[in-house]
């Protein structure tokens, strides 16, 4: 499997996509904490900027990176090889390098700027988003053959995620405005990983004390280490529920 | 060496294998033969586990190749199309491969890489290359690990005559080594002195397995060719 994985990290290298991403990375990063006196504020603004890119950039690079390389994988699975450890191969290797290149474009400046457990806390969730929307690609390319259907899901999910969920949740709360709803809510928010890392990050800010009664009832659950750990335990099941199945799909798959 | 016991596979609504029995042995060498789409690339890949039967079972040295993959290291396979990472150069193809499937007891054997000269062209990539190319890259990646079984699908497609005519000798080499070899062709002419044993499908379905000297025998024919045409012709009536 060992063999597979560097075969695979080479191969993305290659593409130079990467280097550009991390650079993206990079310069998105220096620049908000150059431009903000307060560094607190200049995490606050990286974190909405990195809840939108990290989870684009991996899931698009991922689903493209999939399609292109079905040669391979059909060159791989008439090899005596496991199918199980060629799907892990490739998540481990998409993982390895979209977190590779997170830390050296974010983990570095946040470390250099906001060296707290909050920096570190961020680049935490960054690397657990990154590896969470490969394993969302992988069930995406490998539901469906076509190209252009793969991409659009994988692009759709990133919109649901990052856009449409939040309108969803917005409408539910003015419909039933009128019911205590703020622990309904917590449940609601693990059902998209970039909101729960939103609301990990946050909570470790000031400004949550702007969010109201239903921050201060976040603030109860998270804010405590309990809360915390599960949280995190939430975006593992994000990793790995879309992971099983996909590879639960891949391994019945006919190449 | 190989059993096929009962298989079937629909892709949609389409029926590639109709259960479909099959014994094959070392030592033979084998052509499967039929018309577009008659389910022998079908059979082909599930015999290498790259496409699952619906139903039935395929036996590797009596062990069922369900969710088994170490039989592979005995089965060098050359597809039909050959299909490679694009940004790869031959030589990182063929390296890789090598670094995949070494192992203590198989011999490499790059007797089809010299003959074919690929150590000239080692540095161009896979992208670049012509379709004949490509096919003498899958076939010395098939002998290359000296594996037991042989399966080459469409094996002289798109190769030039003195290529095809080094591949043929390899495989008469091989076959004299007692190994089993598997070939699907559309041109007759070009198994004629290789084969022992003709497999005829149809519509997913096994029409005949014979030896070839019986099966030239019954229809009085001395050509292959002529006495497939003449079954053929007997089966549409």
């Amino acid at each position: 499997m060992r063999k597979v994985v560097k075969y695979v990290i080479l191969d993305i290298l290659r593409s130079k996509i990467i280097i550009g991403y991390t650079i993206l990375l990079f310069l998105i990063s220096f620049s908000v904490f150059s431009l903000e006196d307060n560094t607190a504020k200049g995490l606050l603004s990286l974190l909405n900027l990195e809840l939108f890119i990290v989870p684009l950039v991996s899931i698009i690079f991922s689903t493209i990176y999939i399609y292109n390389s079905s040669e391979f994988i059909e060159l791989l699975v008439s090899q005596p090889l496991k199918r199980k450890s060629i799907w892990l191969s490739l998540f481990s290797g998409l993982s390895t390098s979209l977190v590779v290149s997170f830390l050296i474009g974010s983990g570095l400046p946040i470390l250099y700027f906001e060296p707290s457990p909050t920096g570190i806390i961020m680049i935490l969730i960054g690397c657990m988003l990154s590896v969470i929307f490969v394993a969302i690609a992988l069930l995406a390319s490998v539901l469906t053959r076509d190209k252009a259907k793969g991409m659009g899901m994988a692009i759709f999910l990133w919109l649901y995620f990052a856009i449409i969920f939040d309108g969803l949740v917005l409408f539910l709360l003015f419909q039933f405005a009128d019911y205590p709803l703020e622990k309904p809510m917590m449940a609601l928010s693990a059902l998209n990983p970039i909101d729960l890392s939103r609301i990990i990050i946050l909570l470790r800010l000031d400004v949550s004390a702007l969010m109201g009664y239903t921050g201060a009832i976040f603030k109860d659950f998270f804010g405590t280490t309990t809360g915390f750990i599960s949280a995190l335990l939430a975006l593992g099941l994000w990793i790995a529920i879309p992971l099983y199945f996909s590879l639960r799909i891949f391994r019945k798959k006919d190449l | 060496m190989i059993t096929i016991n009962n298989i079937s596979k629909h892709f949609g609504k389409l029926k590639a294998l109709d259960q479909l029995n099959l014994q094959f042995n070392s030592g033979e060498c084998i052509a499967l033969i039929g018309p577009n789409g008659s389910g022998k690339t079908t059979l082909i890949k599930s015999i290498l586990g790259m496409v699952v039967p619906d139903e039935g079972s395929i036996l590797f040295n009596k062990i069922s190749i369900s969710k088994n993959w170490k039989y592979r290291s005995q089965i060098g396979y050359m597809p039909q199309i050959g299909r490679y990472p694009d940004n790869m150069t031959i030589g990182q193809v063929i390296n890789m491969m090598k670094d995949i499937r070494k192992s203590e007891k198989n011999v490499l054997d790059e007797e089809l890489v010299e003959k074919f000269a690929l150590h000239d062209i080692m540095n161009k990539r896979m992208r670049t290359l012509s379709g004949g190319t490509r096919q003498k890259v899958s076939a010395s990646l098939a002998f290359l690990f000296n594996a037991d079984v042989l399966i080459l699908d469409e094996p002289t497609a798109g190769l030039d005559p003195v290529s095809s005519e080094i591949l043929k000798e390899k495989i008469v080499k091989e076959k004299t080594k007692g190994k089993l070899i598997i070939i699907t062709s559309h041109v007759l002419s070009e198994l004629d002195d290789l084969i022992t044993q003709i497999v005829y499908m149809q519509d997913g379905k096994l029409k005949f397995q014979k030896e070839i000297n019986l099966l030239k025998k019954e229809t009085g024919e001395e050509k292959l060719s002529k006495a497939i045409a003449k079954i053929m012709l007997q089966n549409q009536l």
